[in-house]
């Protein structure tokens, strides 16, 4: 029989005894009969208990105990007693056996449905996964299952239809929602060669991709994957309770033996006033307060960022977060957009461009691709160029309609073939953390180009909101000193170390790690080493190029700010699990003396049925503080945003 | 005199309490038959699990599955914190979890609320 028709048969058969108990002051009796009150009592004890005292036996024989344990005994006790006292016509307590099953199966059906609710969050998950997919295969049009769309298919998707799995754009172009997955809110524009998620919403164009990740290697596979260890890891402070639980049960009926000893032996109570101090004893205690505390919150907790597009790793994380000091960032990429564009142009911009863009049309440097993507946007047209010849480490030189041009870097010219003019705007930009190109025509530098791989918009806020939160932080970067300091100037980073090789950046973390914990924040495929050194390692990515398993937090879209929203989170769920932890505690140390009655003299004591109801509801309010963390406000410390 | 009889009972109880659930005893050990399919081996979840250790040939796929008899909701749920797996066990039926071998050591499952405990050992 389900726990909850087993709560409404212990509630029926209880009704008619609780309401003697209300109507006694008034003297009205609804059942005077001891006989009945066995009767219903003992068809409780029977269908509503017989699990408990089942459960309990089983686990005895095997040397364990649990919650049900203490049930069983509580109540066995206060029934078996309250025979003997019927047939020696004594005072009975039938109805502490029966409330208390009562309260106890109402405790667990509550507690059910909100376990489910802190867990519902991997199902919503896999919940989004399209159900099927239009493969084009052999020029056919087919509508297959998901699972039988192959890597390397080419799907269709038609407006509002759902993105089966991983891939990149062949055809069309539209807007896709991501929200789902990423937990961007704006959708995103997509064309032809972009990746797109499996299981986000085409927005009204058509679209044709290649399938490049399917079943368990698509980003939402794998971030359900890492949720689901999540939600089942340990915390560290957890070691605590683990240890509690495993004596806690056999320790509680030794105290209600203990107090039936004191109260019958020492104190001359009568043999039911002992007993009931022992059964509440029994009653009251309840372990599965403590050891439902932390995984309810790291539940409910790693579930909701999952739901932000932030994945936690594990308890251990979540813990180690609220220990961080210092929060460290790889430049490139993370603070940058990580691709140089050409900030400003000096001379007559068409004309520079066009030279410029001419003579590095064909070659790969990231700078050079600045530059060809300019003129694109510019719409320049591009010159065919002969006499090409590359100087190594200076630029490039060629000849452009019968003129000799050259575009490089200082070291390519000699004083005299630059203006003064010039000369000052090019350390001006280079003060500003820009890379300057020069561009000369028949031995005369005609103009400048700057470049720079520019701070991403949010990279200022998401600055400030971690110094809201009182972090330092710092800027990793293998630029130099003045380039890396400039750009830390823009977005406000605290310290910046710069001219650190690649290889190096571990080392660069260790040291910080001197003066307390570390976040290291990068993007994952580069840092690696850096991103396991650090204390927490925050690995950011954008669409399906995460590398998941590289860091303790996984930040699915690529947005900064997302760094102080996972701390945020971090903080509150770890915090709800110190809280559930404190109140589980002091329950149970509170509870237990005054179910003792050591405060009988100044007249608090509980009887077994209240302390049913309060055991019922101990459990209950800790499941309830997680699930209520799926509400609570993350917010920046900062609200300016 | 009864009091100091039941003194006596009451104290005596408590020795064995203590006994019975902090002395040492015998865990049931079970070692997985190894097929070429495949090893597995069925556990029943009454009162704890039995067995409660389970050895497993490192490298071969393995299953366990569980019978949940026992209608306690302490139960209801098998947790294995090493392989993200938290799988429901209704009453009365058989759910398979699949164990990943390829990583010789121990893991530990609980139930839910992580009072019962088990152990599988890949060696």
């Amino acid at each position: 029989m389900s726990v909850t028709k087993r709560f409404w048969v212990a509630l029926i058969l209880s009704i008619p005894m609780l309401l003697n108990m209300v109507l006694m002051p008034f003297h009205v009796m609804v059942l005077s009969n001891e006989w009945l009150q066995f009767g219903l009592t003992t068809v409780i004890m029977v269908v509503a208990a017989g699990p408990f005292i089942q459960s309990a036996w089983a686990s005895f024989l095997k040397h364990h105990s649990n919650m049900d344990t203490l049930v069983a005994i509580g109540t066995v006790t206060a029934y078996v007693y309250s025979i003997y006292a019927m047939l020696t016509d004594q005072a009975i307590f039938f109805e502490s056996a029966a409330f208390v099953i009562t309260f106890v199966l109402l405790g667990q059906v509550l507690e059910e449905r909100m376990r489910n609710n802190a867990s519902s969050a991997v199902e919503k998950l896999v919940d989004l996964q399209a159900k099927d997919a239009e493969v084009v295969r052999d020029g056919q049009v087919l509508r297959v299952p998901l699972e039988d769309v192959r890597a390397g298919d080419l799907v269709r998707v038609k407006p509002g239809e759902k993105i089966a799995v991983d891939g990149t754009i062949t055809d069309g172009g539209s807007t896709v929602d991501e929200s789902m997955v990423t937990g961007e809110s704006m959708p995103v524009t997509k064309k032809v060669g972009d990746k797109v998620i499996g299981a986000t919403i085409n927005g009204n164009g058509t679209l044709t991709f290649q399938a490049d990740k399917v079943g368990a290697d698509t980003l939402l596979a794998q971030i359900v994957e890492m949720v689901k260890k999540a939600q089942t890891s340990h915390a560290p402070i957890q070691k605590l309770t683990d240890k509690v639980s495993n004596i806690f049960v056999p320790v509680v009926a030794i105290l209600a033996i203990v107090t039936f000893l004191v109260w019958y032996v020492f104190l001359d109570a009568s043999v039911a006033n002992s007993l009931i101090f022992a059964v509440s004893v029994v009653v009251i205690a309840c372990p599965c307060a403590l050891g439902l505390a932390t995984p309810t919150a790291l539940m409910v907790g790693t579930g909701r960022a999952a739901k932000m597009g932030i994945l936690i790793k594990n308890g251990e994380v979540l813990e180690l977060v609220n220990e961080v000091k210092t929060v460290v960032f790889d430049k490139t990429g993370t603070i940058t957009i990580g691709k140089p564009v050409v900030t400003d142009i000096v001379g007559d911009e068409n004309h520079v461009l066009q030279i410029a863009a001419s003579l590095e049309a064909a070659s790969e440097h990231p700078l050079a691709t600045a530059i060809t993507q300019r003129s694109r946007e510019n719409q320049v047209t591009v010159s065919a160029v002969d006499h090409f010849q590359a100087v190594k480490g200076k630029g490039v030189t060629a000849t452009v309609a019968g003129e000799s041009a050259f575009v490089g870097n200082a070291k390519l010219i000699s004083n005299n073939q630059m203006t003064d003019e010039l000369r000052q705007r090019m350390t001006q930009l280079q003060r500003e953390a820009k890379t300057v190109v020069v561009v000369g025509l028949n031995e005369q530098v005609i103009g400048l180009i700057a470049i720079q791989d520019a701070p991403k918009a949010t990279s200022k806020v998401a600055i400030e909101a971690l110094h809201a939160r009182g972090l330092k932080t710092v800027m990793l970067t293998g630029d130099n000193e003045q380039v890396a300091q400039a750009v830390a100037n823009q977005v406000g980073i605290d310290q910046v170390v710069a001219d650190v090789l690649p290889g190096d950046k571990a080392d660069a973390v260790k040291q910080l790690q001197a003066s307390g914990k570390v976040a290291f924040v990068g993007d994952g495929i580069n840092d690696a080493p850096a991103l396991t050194q650090a204390d927490v390692g925050i690995a950011m990515g954008s669409g399906t190029d995460i590398a998941i398993e590289s860091g303790g937090i996984v930040l699915v879209k690529n947005d900064l700010r997302d760094v102080d929203r996972a701390l945020a989170l971090s903080q509150k769920t770890f915090s709800r699990i110190k809280l559930n932890l404190f109140w589980a505690f002091v329950y149970n140390v509170l509870g237990i003396p005054v179910a003792a009655g050591l405060f009988y003299a100044v007249g608090l004591s509980l009887s077994p049925e209240l302390a049913g109801l309060a055991m019922a509801f101990s459990s209950l309010s800790v499941v309830t503080s997680s699930v209520l963390l799926n509400k609570t406000k993350i917010s920046p410390k900062n609200q300016f945003a | 005199m009864i009091k100091i009889m039941v003194l006596v009972i009451g104290v005596a109880l408590i020795g064995f309490i203590a006994w019975w659930f902090f002395g040492k005893h015998e865990v049931a050990t079970e070692v997985a038959d190894v097929s070429e399919q495949g090893q597995s081996v069925d556990i029943t979840v009454q009162g704890g699990y039995s067995p409660e250790v389970v050895e497993l040939k490192a490298g071969v796929p393995a299953t366990l599955n569980f019978t949940r008899t026992d209608p306690s909701t302490c139960l209801d749920r098998v947790v294995f914190s090493d392989f993200g797996v938290n799988q429901e066990l209704p009453i009365n039926e058989t759910e398979s979890v699949t164990i990943d071998t390829s990583q010789p050591g121990e893991y530990q499952w609980a139930c839910g609320m992580d009072m019962f405990h088990g152990k599988v050992v890949v060696k």
